[in-house]
């Protein structure tokens, strides 16, 4: 594969054979989900204290089983009927999956979600927090003994629209991480900004025979012809 | 071959594949594709191992990976209906995995109603003490709701049969919540639900105890004996799996300690299930038939004793001849 990583993705290799790369979420994003969720709850409950009627003696009841459900089943029935999405991750694009990248199931769920208890202690998801900034994959006490871990949906890669170019051959062969070097620079040289892309070109510009200002164009003519666009 | 080739060759079937996706996420799938999904799938699963190894772009890579990922979720997800499995697990699953787990159950059983008798007797040598576990305002309410002159018992003496529902609703909050609570506090090497088990104990011993002092045996015990066969099973349980927890944390075993938590906790969580269905039927008993007081008391004894046998019987016997595990 491609040379040690530096990034801290999760690899899972399935029956197929085929090595999946999961993206664990952070802190802030998971941290963000909860807020989310947790303004949703609160917007309940106060829906539920402010519209008079619904407190009476049959609907006290009735609150009674809804505060419950939301306090403790919420995370569980989104996360297991809505492909591991509550609305809070689903609006920061997370999801909760297993270690070995099948979905949450309702015991993995339960579990977690129970779990979150401990993680609250002493105060303010203290033992959350820290188990999650120590762990690789970023997972807390509950994702830890559950089996499960939260991650970020991937998102298709923008591609640059294709340029009009003359497809150019390397000047030399050119090794399997350079070729990747070079295809990701043709896919991503949108993003940056001019003098940036001036200035990754410029470090090869020894080595293209050529001056900084043509290397830019030189190395997206390669990078043409790698991808076999006539 | 070179990269916009292969992308030109495959790119109609990548995309009914995304649209199938999309259609199974939301529950929707076409019937008449959805046996060809496999199929779809590992071609998937082979287009991205050879965008691999032949170092197509990054982003090819990516979108041939969210399609695997998405697909990989959707085959492996299990399908089967929640109400079938809830019944399995009620009549075969949970008492099989007890009495498999019969080790943290008697400890935790032992923890618990040992404390709760040992408490229910000091309580009758000293009666004093039961202000060691309740304040006198808890004690003054308790007084009240066991009265024997009132017309109705329990946590909501003093209310009519619309409050049944309430109290209904009332019960599945506060002993479930106990139960959720005893059980996850057993991550702390289990001290947790070694303290939950022993205070719910000691408290309800106290209570008993103090009862029984002044002379309201009558109505407490005929108002428990019905839902407490459920309701000091589901809390045993809850122990039991907080204590596996714990256990799995200060001995592990052969396994890394990471290991043999999930472990612990995946048959800790289905201890849990048990417990919460158990306190479900509990909690209905207990508003719809422990607090009435139209029944001789003797009839409510009856009953109660037919109940802690009939669990008796489920914990020992129940699902031992069958061989598939739910």
């Amino acid at each position: 594969m491609l040379s040690p990583q530096l990034d801290n993705r999760h690899a899972v290799e399935t029956p197929e054979g085929i090595e999946l790369l999961l993206t664990p979420a952070g802190l802030l994003p998971r941290a963000l989900a909860f807020a989310v969720d947790l303004g949703i709850r609160g917007a309940i409950l106060g829906l539920l204290i402010l519209v008079p009627g619904l407190l009476d003696r049959f609907g006290l009841g009735l609150a009674m089983i809804l505060v419950f459900m939301l306090q403790w089943l919420y995370m569980v029935l989104f996360e297991v009927l809505n492909q591991g999405r509550t609305p809070g991750k689903q609006w920061l694009g997370l999801q909760v999956i297993q270690d070995d990248g099948s979905p949450v199931g309702w015991a993995s769920s339960l579990t977690r979600n129970l779990l979150r208890m401990v993680d609250l202690l002493p105060f303010g998801y203290f033992f959350g927090v820290l188990s999650c900034l120590w762990h690789p994959s970023f997972k807390r006490l509950g994702d830890l003994a559950a089996g499960t871990l939260v991650i970020h949906q991937g998102r298709p890669i923008k591609r640059a629209a294709p340029t009009q170019l003359i497809a150019q051959a390397p000047l030399f062969v050119l090794l399997q991480e350079e070729k990747l070097a070079l295809l990701d620079f043709a896919e991503r040289y949108a993003d940056f900004s001019q003098e940036r892309r001036r200035e990754l070109a410029g470090i090869l510009a020894a080595s293209l025979r050529t001056t900084p200002d043509k290397a830019e164009q030189q190395l997206l003519a390669i990078a043409h012809g790698l991808l076999g666009r006539a | 071959m070179k990269q916009q080739q292969f992308e030109d060759h495959h790119q109609q079937q990548w995309q009914i594949f995304a649209d199938d996706l999309q259609a199974l996420e939301q529950g929707r799938p076409d019937e008449a594709r959805i046996m060809a999904f496999p199929a779809a799938y590992r071609r998937i699963c082979q287009h991205l191992a050879l965008a691999r190894t032949r170092g197509y772009s990054r982003a090819l890579i990516e979108q041939l990976q969210y399609l695997a990922m998405n697909g990989h979720r959707q085959l492996y997800r299990q399908r089967s209906p929640l109400p079938v499995k809830i019944l399995l697990f009620l009549s075969v699953g949970l008492p099989q995995l007890i009495r498999a787990e019969y080790r943290v159950v008697l400890t935790a059983g032992l923890l618990f109603y040992g404390s709760l008798l040992g408490m229910l007797l000091l309580v009758q040598v000293q009666p004093d003490l039961v202000y060691s576990m309740l304040s006198p305002t808890q004690v003054a309410q308790l007084e009240t709701m066991y009265d024997p002159d009132s017309s109705r018992l329990g946590r909501f003496g003093e209310r009519t049969a619309v409050t049944d529902w309430m109290m209904f609703g009332y019960y599945i909050m506060n002993n479930i919540s106990i139960a959720f609570q005893t059980f996850a506090a057993g991550l702390l090497f289990g001290l947790g639900s070694l303290f939950f088990l022993i205070y719910n104990g000691l408290t309800i011993g106290s209570m008993a105890g103090h009862l029984g002092n002044i002379g309201y045996q009558q109505p407490f015990w005929s108002f428990v004996i019905g839902h407490s066969a459920f309701e000091l099973t589901a809390i045993v349980l809850s122990g039991a799996a907080g204590l596996k927890l714990g256990w799995a944390l200060i001995a592990p075993g052969r396994r890394r300690r990471s290991a043999a938590l999930r472990l612990a906790a995946s048959q800790g969580v289905r201890l849990v299930t048990g417990a919460l269905l158990l306190l479900l039927i509990a909690a209905f008993i207990e508003a719809y038939w422990s607090s009435m007081t139209f029944t001789a008391p003797i009839i409510k004894y009856l009953v109660g004793c037919l109940l802690w046998l009939l669990v008796g019987i489920y914990l020992l016997r129940a699902g031992k001849d069958v061989h598939a595990a739910a």
